[in-house]
């Protein structure tokens, strides 16, 4: 198999039926996001045109066209974890990075994002850090992370 | 030093892994080897008591004994506390099975969630997995499959509660060259996880449903349309359906039958309107995810223009146990149209928040107090919404209503997913309002109209109302956007979006005033 992230991409999954969602989330697995580049091979490889692949890359959450920061920060802005005071987390997050939802910070260390439920409900709230989820966060507990990225960008 | 091996089980679930399952699950480990202790560690799905996760359990000669929440920190205590033979300590909760809140639950769907390892094909079997999917072979024709579902009175778990038995009975009599079994497992409901505890809980449950669904109706091939939120899930279901086809379950040959069903995962890519049956199959298709109008129903013409059978993962995996204890097994749990069980979910401010698998019947009020025990915030609860984003917000006045959903529709409810999300009185109702108006918004396919405009038109004039602008002629506006985005929209999400914006003007009017 290729070595390069797009035709791998491209020779794991172009073959299903319909499985243009499946190479892109290939291509955004390894790259972490889908380059312009892309839109064109995937769409050579599948019979499409570029307008049908670009407009899936662009109707999705999960297909960013740019690359993401060396960190990837989603806090969960839907209802239960609104009561159990998810926007004040969400204020505080972007007072403490210094940028908004949807953005990357100014350095590339993070870029924050709103993701609306991750199926962790009854541990409001909740975020995904680099993938990984965690439930009940306190104000304490997202310092802590929001911390151990500043350090480690100090000691970089 | 004690050489009696100990079972000890500690949940693999996303929500116990989230509050550090994994980190205690090794301190366990450590401990147990620093002391000379023989501990055989067991990963098992959660028993959806979230509130006492990482719900860790010992097995003793009186059943499994279980320690909750317990940090990495309580490890050492809890094993000078004796927990590997049940001993006392403050995070003790006595038998699991003596729970209050797990006894009193009727699991017919959940009857194996949170026992053992999921991905245990003789666990599975042992406990009654398969007996269904045999069943529906010896049944003498494809047709008494479907009858036996009809009669079970299934109805869609998903949230439009479409009897399941005869949207099978659609796809069977469609004729065609192929067909398709699809899994909606895009569970975007914020305030719900039964689907997600399920597949991460009991794997094998949902394919053998799928399974015995594809025979029911003539489909040799299913797919699992699952969220990109859902990552463990993901794994789950991928090692199951190569385990069951190894077994010989899954694939060209069903048990020895010479019958053919096998199945196919893919990923959502983080559309909430993918949830939505069409706009799924327009996804599963490699396209946008755009509603389709209706007709033709995906009964007729679905996947790839193909009949196909579509339901969500609690309504598949339900099918097992009806085809295995037989239809009037299942009917006899419910109230009026409503038969058998729902797995509600109890989310948000709550202070047990987690699974309740219950006959339909029950009030909210059971669910709320006796189940939830109030807020977690530990102030009143003032608003509950049910259904997703798209249920109406409810007030205390209306919590003795019971949860059948003729009953609980009568009384300007929803049940739809069963997903119960709880707010107490510091909630701003029309905030909420607002955030229904953006959701919608945000995740609107774009396809018609009143939905892609009308919801951002919403949050305007919900600010201005807020902002006390024209007040009286803003109000009539929205009312009057309401309806046209309920009666004018393609689908549920600009037609129901208009629900939690209502209720909160009828219920809490009080809130716009300010």
């Amino acid at each position: 198999m290729s070595s390069d992230p797009i035709d791998a991409a491209i020779a794991a999954s172009g073959h299903l039926p319909g499985g243009l969602l499946q190479v892109l989330h290939g291509i955004a697995d390894r790259l972490g996001h889908v380059p312009p580049e892309a839109i064109e091979r995937v769409a050579k490889a599948l019979n499409l045109s570029r307008a049908e692949v670009h407009g899936v890359v662009s109707f999705y959450h999960d297909f960013r066209e740019a690359p993401p920061g060396r960190h990837v920060l989603k806090l969960c802005r839907a209802e239960a974890c609104q009561s159990m005071g998810s926007e004040l987390l969400a204020a505080r997050l972007e007072r403490r990075l210094g940028c908004g939802f949807g953005e990357t910070t100014g350095d590339a260390s993070v870029t924050l994002e709103a993701v609306y439920c991750l199926g962790n409900c009854a541990a409001s709230p909740a975020l995904l850090f680099d993938g990984q989820l965690r439930g009940r966060v306190t104000a304490e507990k997202l310092d802590a992370i929001v911390d151990g990225l500043t350090e480690k960008q100090e000691s970089a | 030093m004690n050489m009696t091996t100990t079972t000890v089980f500690v949940p693999i679930d996303a929500t116990a892994r989230s509050l550090g399952a994994d980190e205690v699950a090794a301190a366990i480990v450590r401990e147990a080897a620093a002391r000379g202790e023989a501990v055989q560690l067991v990963r098992n799905g959660t028993r959806g008591m979230c509130w006492l996760e990482p719900l860790v359990e010992v097995t003793t000669p009186a059943g499994r004994v279980a320690y909750g929440p317990v940090e990495v920190d309580d490890v050492t205590g809890l094993f000078a506390a004796g927990f590997l033979r049940g001993g006392a300590h403050p995070l003790g909760h006595g038998l699991t099975e003596e729970i209050e809140y797990f006894k009193r639950q009727e699991r017919l769907t959940f009857a194996r969630v949170g026992q053992g390892d999921p991905l245990s094909l003789t666990a599975y079997e042992a406990q009654g997995g398969l007996r269904g999917l045999r069943s529906a072979l010896s049944a003498g024709a494809a047709g008494d499959i479907v009858e036996e579902v009809v009669r079970s009175g299934l109805r869609g778990r998903g949230g439009a509660a479409f009897p399941t038995g005869i949207k099978w009975r659609t796809v069977a009599a469609a004729p065609a060259d192929r067909k398709y079994v699809c899994c909606n497992a895009d569970e975007g409901d914020s305030g719900t996880f039964s689907d997600r505890m399920l597949m991460e809980g009991d794997p094998y449950c949902l394919l053998e449903g799928m399974a015995i669904a594809g025979l029911g109706v003539g489909a040799e091939y299913g797919y699992i349309y699952l969220r990109s939120e859902y990552p463990d899930a993901e794994r789950t279901l991928l090692a199951a359906i190569e385990r069951a086809r190894a077994a010989g379950w899954l694939g060209e040959d069903i048990l020895g039958s010479g019958r053919r069903f096998d199945i196919e995962l893919r990923r959502g890519a983080g559309a909430y309107i993918c949830g939505e049956e069409t706009a799924m199959l327009e996804s599963l298709e490699g396209k946008r995810g755009m509603v389709r109008p209706k007709p033709p129903l995906p009964a007729i013409a679905g996947l790839f223009g193909k009949p196909t059978v579509i339901n969500n993962v609690i309504t598949l995996a339900s099918v097992p146990v009806i085809l295995d204890r037989g239809s009037k097994f299942y009917a006899d749990y419910g109230m009026g149209r409503s038969r058998g069980t729902l797995p509600f979910q109890l989310a948000g401010n709550v202070r047990r928040g987690g699974l309740v698998e219950k006959a339909f019947g029950l009030t909210l009020n059971e669910l709320l107090y006796d189940y939830g025990g109030g807020t977690a915030s530990g102030r009143p609860i003032r608003a509950v919404q049910i259904g997703g984003p798209l249920g109406p917000y409810l007030p205390a006045a209306k919590f003795d209503l019971p949860l059948d959903y003729e009953a609980f529709a009568a009384g300007g409810g929803m049940i739809g997913h069963g997903g119960v999300v709880v707010f107490d009185d510091s909630v701003d109702m029309a905030s909420m309002a607002r955030y229904a108006m953006a959701f919608c918004a945000i995740e609107s396919c774009g396809k018609c109209t009143p939905c892609r405009i009308g919801s951002t038109r919403g949050v305007e004039v919900i600010d201005r109302i807020r902002a006390d602008e024209r007040r009286d002629a803003n109000l009539v506006l929205l009312r009057d956007l309401c309806d046209t985005m309920t009666h004018g929209s393609l689908c549920a999400m600009g037609g129901l979006t208009p629900a939690p914006v209502l209720s909160a003007l009828e219920h809490f009017p009080e809130d716009f005033e300010r």
